[in-house]
């Protein structure tokens, strides 16, 4: 039987949900029996794979890099997990949503910066008007809040899509 | 002499006096019906909605915490119909304001954070408001930040009804509803503020703290309210 391909990525986050993937310890030997991280910070492809199974994402949509990356993961993707309270709410880098990306952007890097003042605009991708849930951009087949998740939702809802079931977080549920 | 009144709660027949508010019947008896602007001891006002009960032979839904129980009357506390409504109505809570647990000081202890856990909230399938709002901190003890207020007024009742200061007001209609002390003074400014700090350990969430406490560590002592109403009436 072909493994499962599992692709993950981090957009706009701190990649304390991928810690927290890494938390799930041991365990990671008995997922990578029947599955193969084909995409991610983890691996060294430099595009986002055809035919990924799972697709499990971290972080909210900030950026055009970021809202293209998720676009391209769900067009290659069967089933799409948002990971993290930043996926699922927007969580922290939403809190810049009140404020007009040109005004935070000078506030940071003209008023905030003691030498070089002046808004970074090579290799970085422009800012989108607000950092969004990942259901704003793309459909989302489950939504793991936490911040992080736990490493025993993680592997809960990893588990229970390897063995062909829909999880369900019941307990495990939790924000923040 | 009290008049009693049996009711029917989830098909068990329930014996209570009468007067008293469904939801009052209900949680004497073990039976759970969530809620988050009611706290006993205070006036009910009904405003947060999550504790709508079916009655039988009344078509709409009827708060819980605001109608008081009649005489053979059958109740159910729980329904798909009635979950779902207190899903949406969690959810427009969080959709409305910024409530970003990862950095609140009542997270792991906010009952609007515990009441969507429950009730299998994993996502808000409305669009987020983001609205900019203040955050007060010119009171030398305490601070109040709008994010994460829900206007169930549990500290409006609080300061009026029990410190019988009535410090703090809902202004605004609609959308634009928000909390104000003394006449839109700053907090720290309000002369008419005791600094007793029981508005701080009614609110459900992190929208009133304690100054000085970091993420998570913000706990409150809920039962301070509830204690003074019972010990005065005790009086």
């Amino acid at each position: 039987m072909d493994k499962v391909k599992i692709g993950t990525c981090w957009l706009d986050g701190c990649s304390g949900c991928h810690m927290s993937l890494l938390d799930i310890d041991e365990s990671i030997v008995g997922v990578l029996r029947k599955a193969d991280i084909v995409f991610g910070p983890l691996v060294d492809a430099q595009e986002w794979p055809e035919g990924v199974d799972v697709a499990v994402i971290e972080g909210a949509v900030s950026s055009q890099d970021d809202l293209k990356l998720v676009q391209t993961a769900r067009a290659r993707s069967r089933y799409l997990i948002a990971l993290g309270d930043c996926a699922v709410t927007g969580n922290v880098p939403s809190m810049r949503n009140g404020i007009p990306v040109r005004k935070l952007l000078e506030r940071v890097y003209v008023e905030g910066a003691d030498e070089s003042a002046g808004v970074p605009t090579d290799g970085v991708p422009p800012l989108l008007r607000q950092a969004e849930p990942i259901r704003q951009a793309v459909k989302v087949d489950l939504h793991v809040p936490g911040c992080p998740p736990r490493p025993n939702a993680i592997l809960m809802v990893l588990s229970e899509l390897l063995e062909g079931r829909e999880p369900d977080l019941g307990s495990k549920l939790r924000f923040g | 002499m009290t008049e009693k009144v049996k009711v029917r709660i989830d098909g068990e027949v329930i014996s209570a006096t009468a007067g008293q508010t469904i939801l009052e019947v209900a949680r004497a008896n073990n039976k759970y019906i969530p809620a988050l602007c009611y706290m006993e001891g205070l006036t009910s006002v009904g405003a947060c909605r999550l504790c709508m009960v079916e009655v039988s032979g009344v078509a709409k839904l009827v708060p819980a915490c605001t109608t008081p129980v009649q005489e053979g009357q059958a109740v159910a506390t729980t329904s798909p119909q009635l979950d779902s409504y207190r899903k949406i109505a969690l959810e427009l809570l969080f959709a409305e304001r910024n409530h970003v647990c990862a950095v609140c000081v009542s997270s792991g202890h906010c009952e609007l954070q515990t009441l969507a856990q429950e009730h299998g909230v994993t996502h808000v399938r409305y669009p987020y408001s983001c609205p900019r709002l203040p955050v007060d901190t010119t009171h030398p003890r305490y601070v109040l930040d709008h994010n994460r207020c829900v206007l169930c007024g549990r500290c409006v009742r609080t300061c009026a009804e029990i410190e019988g200061a009535h410090v703090w007001d809902v202004a605004g209609r609609g959308i634009t509803s928000h909390l104000v002390s003394e006449l839109q003074r700053p907090w720290g400014e309000a002369t008419s503020c005791t600094s007793c700090g029981k508005c701080v350990q009614a609110c459900p969430t992190g929208a009133m703290a304690e100054k000085g406490w970091g993420v998570e560590e913000m706990t409150k002592h809920r039962t301070v309210v509830s204690r003074l109403t019972s010990m005065r009436e005790g009086s």
